[in-house]
């Protein structure tokens, strides 16, 4: 399997804050990888490296097997609809379309025009009279009809409500279906990555926390409740994600390949959400959450 | 990428070309009459002194517009660069369209490049129209003013010849520069207009001058080399001006004695003696300009010759087009570095 980005030890510093460090990626080509982290995690630099808008300060950085940006056949692989969506608000749809078709040499009319027909886009209209979802949709056709091999999305659905968040998802899980796109779609909330994903990567605080397929990490998180005991006594193939303590009894995330055999504990199975959630708040950087229940 | 500057661009190359077009339809219904006056005045004013008032009251009776139009000429490079140039790349950046621009299949260079060549030729051809229409224009005010108005003065030199194209180009690229550094089109404007003003101060008193050497020169006083003469009241000494050479650019005047000095004003009362008025004719006897000649004084001038009004405006275009190809390549530079 070819990877559709890698990155190693990949840096970005503004002044003297690293946006991002020590980045060691391999993002499956072929796949829908989502890209979660909370708000100024590092998610649009990482996004904006890839694409080959942001030149890295440390690190370095292949994706599809070339230089980002590095010319218009690299620039033709990756489409990138960026964050918030931006298009051209004096800009009609159709001179959206005839902006993609003069620009990209793969563009790929016919798909442009049967999505901007299927989602009902009057094509006389001016971007900046449409609605947050329809502006996001206009992005994507963009995006797709360009024909990329990389399809690139920042926080594509922030902005929008919940039925145009899924009609948007939907559109792009039946175009990357079809097109056999590769996908990087980057989202602060889980439960929009969870329902369109296959891959998951963790940026907190500028750093890769966890990366992986989304059905191991689901069968690797275990969530065990027992007597109160000290985290550093379990096995040694047992890593605590989070701890949480009452007088008596200790709950524990804990990431493992193997089962847990412990009678004292009794195990159970956690939602992607509950484990995400539980590496932003707990973790061995920061001090375990204390929960009074 | 051609159709797609052409069409971001349209709007504002219309109103720019539209208010041009209409300035030139004004100077093209108004520039025969215009011409036709000079030409009639001319035919029937006789005699030789009776010309030189014609043309005198011809010039001044004109100035007004002169000046409205030399204005107007100088407000088409701070208009592009403020309304063409400062937003080009800074309000991309403002609405985030950059990156859907950058995310097709062009270089951050190319989509540069074709904006800048296609907004930059628009700017030039907009300030070069602008100084052509005038020009055409105004020419018989300058057939008529030849004594009074010199080309090289700073507010005309501005608005003639090839400086206005040249300024145009400029202000624009300095405008995109300014949108490339500051990334906010409300303070690209402004720094944009701050530093083009400052320019068109800071060049016309503190450089253009010293560009070539200057002509200095010692002339005897006679009636028709002093253009005028005063006293701070009556008795006191005389002060003499000397008359401008038609054309020059006049940077210093003053009047020196015999031993070369540069003195204030000569010694004389223009109420008594020699230069007692002539009650035949404007202004003194000719025996004050003999008596001032004799006690040994001489007007001194530093100008530049209005026959070098060309030379001027070759080099002045070719400093801006230095400035323009420097702020270019920072253009270049720069937006390989925005984020």
């Amino acid at each position: 399997m070819t990877a559709a980005v890698r990155t190693r030890g990949l840096g970005k510093r503004y002044g003297r804050r690293w946006a991002l460090t020590d980045c060691t990626l391999d993002v499956p080509a072929g796949r829908v990888v989502g890209l979660v982290g909370p708000n100024g995690a590092g998610k649009t630099t990482l996004l904006n490296m890839v694409v080959g808008q942001l030149a890295p300060t440390s690190g370095t950085i292949e994706v599809l097997g070339g230089a980002p940006g590095g010319g218009a056949a690299q620039l033709a692989k990756v489409g990138y609809v960026a964050q918030e969506t931006p298009t051209y608000a004096g800009l009609t749809v159709a001179e959206h379309l005839r902006l993609g078709a003069k620009l990209n040499p793969r563009w790929d009319d016919a798909v442009a025009r049967r999505r901007i027909e299927r989602l009902g886009l009057d094509p006389a209209k001016k971007a900046g009279r449409l609605s947050g979802g329809q502006r996001a949709q206009l992005a994507l056709t963009l995006g797709i009809a360009k024909r990329p091999e990389l399809l690139v999305l920042d926080e594509p659905v922030a902005a929008l409500d919940p039925l145009a968040r899924r009609e948007f998802l939907q559109g792009l899980m039946e175009a990357a279906a079809e097109h056999d796109l590769s996908v990087l779609l980057s989202s602060h909330l889980v439960s929009d990555l969870e329902r369109v994903c296959d891959h998951l990567i963790m940026l907190l605080e500028a750093r890769v926390r966890v990366a992986g397929d989304i059905d191991d990490l689901l069968a690797e998180h275990l969530l065990l409740t027992g007597p109160r005991r000290d985290p550093a006594d379990l096995p040694a193939g047992q890593h605590v994600v989070s701890a949480s303590h009452t007088d008596r009894q200790s709950t524990l995330l804990v990431r493992t390949t193997e089962p847990v055999h412990d009678p004292a504990w009794s195990v159970d199975r956690v939602g992607l959400e509950d484990i995400v959630l539980a590496y932003m708040t707990g973790g061995d950087r920061r001090p375990a959450l204390e929960v009074i229940s | 990428m051609i159709w797609l500057t052409w069409r971001q661009f349209r709007v504002q190359a219309a109103v720019v070309f539209g208010l041009l077009a209409a300035l030139a339809l004004g100077l093209a219904v108004t520039g025969p009459g215009l011409a036709g006056d000079y030409r009639d005045g001319l035919a029937g004013c006789g005699s030789g002194e009776a010309c030189d008032r014609f043309r005198q009251h011809f010039f001044s009776g004109h100035q007004v517009q002169l000046v409205l139009l030399s204005a107007a000429v100088l407000l088409v490079p701070a208009v592009v660069g403020l309304f063409w140039g400062a937003p080009l790349v800074a309000r991309e950046i403002e609405g985030g369209t950059h990156r859907l621009a950058w995310g097709q299949t062009v270089s951050r260079r190319r989509w540069l490049a074709v904006k800048l060549a296609m907004a930059g030729t628009a700017a030039a051809a907009a300030g070069g129209a602008a100084t052509l229409a005038v020009s055409w224009w105004s020419e018989p005010l300058f057939k008529a003013g030849a004594g009074n108005a010199s080309r090289l003065e700073p507010a005309l030199f501005a608005s003639h010849g090839v400086a206005p194209a040249g300024y145009a180009l400029f202000s624009f690229v300095l405008g995109v520069a300014a949108g490339l550094l500051f990334r906010r089109t409300l303070i690209a404007m402004a720094a944009t207009l701050a530093v083009f003003a400052a320019l068109q101060f800071a060049i016309p008193l503190l450089v253009r001058p010293h560009l070539m050497t200057p002509v200095r020169a010692d002339i005897p006083i006679t009636r028709d080399t002093v253009g005028g003469l005063y006293s701070n009241g009556p008795g006191g000494p005389v002060h003499v001006e000397a008359r401008t050479p038609a054309g020059a650019w006049v940077l210093s005047r003053g009047v020196v004695d015999a031993r070369g000095r540069s003195v204030d004003a000569i010694p004389l009362k223009l109420d008594a003696g020699a230069c007692a008025p002539d009650p035949s004719r404007m202004g003194p006897k000719d025996s004050c300009f003999q008596q001032m000649a004799q006690m040994g004084y001489r007007l001194r001038l530093g100008y530049h010759p209005g026959s070098r009004f060309w030379t001027f405006q070759w080099i002045e275009i070719g400093v801006f087009a230095l400035l323009t190809a420097a702020l270019t390549g920072f253009c270049f530079w720069r937006i390989r570095r925005l984020s």
